[in-house]
């Protein structure tokens, strides 16, 4: 996977993102502060012509100037925290012009660490943790059995996807819908719906 | 002085909050308002805690205060990029935080004092 790659993966998440940006806000809506959609369509819309305007040269410095522009341009607690998860994979990827499979896996298991050290979230409290873990875990899995770079990140996108899902019944304990106590369950986490269609993205641009 | 910045999602509910302090604590302290996106929306902008510390800074610390959500999680990114030792968090209620982290720098506390004294005020009792 080259640097061609993960701009092609971040260009597909800022489209993928606007199409889904009502559907994020109302996900948002119901236990947050409806701003999810609209606050990841700023960011990624801002990516994608930091991207455009400065060309990076290597798959660590696209995911560090995408990171570094999602902190300063989202506004709300996903600009820090997918900041933080996109510097953290840049940062594990170097300056090596061309990633593996298992660099990948390590770097999406930089980012999630990144993520909790920020937010001290941990799986079960509803948030995008409860997506990024098990795909995470997918992915290690699926380089431990030496499957083809395409089924291991569509095993790693199934993961985030079910880990979304799997958010519905839970009561929030981190970040804002845990005001709401009792009244978060039976809703979807806009953080792990994001979560899950940023992975997608990573699917649709490795079958690219 | 230790200079003193408020983080909130509002813009005004930032400056509001940093004048009340100021009529309790008095005006020869630094503190700055770095509150709402931008854009001038809800929400908290990175930029503008970094403008905030650098107003505030006159070389003996600067403590940061937060409202909750996104501005916490801006805090503590802002740290992560520009690791300070003159920068503390301060985990204190918003606006007694703020109120006594300003009477602190004013009476010349240190940056751990004024930290201390912010955190303190989580602590006392209203009734």
């Amino acid at each position: 996977m080259d640097v061609q790659f993960f701009v092609t993966w971040l260009e597909e998440v800022a489209s993928v993102v606007q199409t889904q940006r009502d559907h994020l806000t109302q996900l948002d809506a119901a236990i947050g502060d409806a701003d999810h959609g609209a606050n990841l369509d700023r960011g990624f819309t801002a990516v994608r012509q930091a991207l455009a305007d400065t060309p990076p040269d290597t798959p660590g410095a696209a995911l560090v100037l995408a990171g570094s522009t999602l902190i300063r341009r989202v506004g709300g607690a996903s600009g820090p925290l997918y900041g933080t998860a996109f510097r953290q994979m840049g940062k594990t990827l170097g300056d090596a012009p061309e990633v593996s499979l298992a660099e990948l896996s390590t770097a999406l298991d930089a980012a999630l660490a990144g993520v909790q050290k920020l937010g001290a979230a941990v799986e079960g409290d509803k948030t995008m943790v409860d997506a990024l873990a098990p795909a995470v875990r997918a992915l290690a899995g699926a380089v431990q059995d030496g499957a083809k770079p395409a089924d291991a990140i569509a095993a790693a996108a199934e993961a985030a996807a079910e880990g979304a899902r799997a958010t519905i019944p839970l009561q929030a304990r981190k970040g804002r819908a845990s005001y709401l106590g009792s009244r978060s369950a039976g809703h979807e986490d806009p953080g792990a719906a994001s979560t899950a269609l940023i992975l997608g993205a990573l699917r649709t641009a490795g079958s690219r | 002085m230790v200079g003193i910045v408020l983080i909130s999602h509002s813009a005004p509910l930032a400056e509001e909050v940093a004048e009340l302090a100021c009529q309790i604590g008095g005006r020869e302290a630094p503190i700055a308002a770095a509150g709402g996106t931008d854009d001038g929306g809800l929400g908290t902008s990175i930029t503008k805690v970094a403008d905030a510390v650098a107003a505030v800074d006159r070389g003996q610390g600067v403590v940061l205060l937060f409202d909750l959500g996104s501005a916490v999680l801006t805090a503590k990114t802002y740290l992560d990029e520009h690791p300070h030792a003159g920068v503390h968090l301060a985990d204190a209620p918003f606006v007694e935080g703020a109120i006594a982290a300003l009477v602190a720098s004013a009476a010349g506390a240190n940056a751990k004092a004024v930290t201390a004294a912010a955190e303190e005020a989580r602590v006392v009792g209203k009734l």
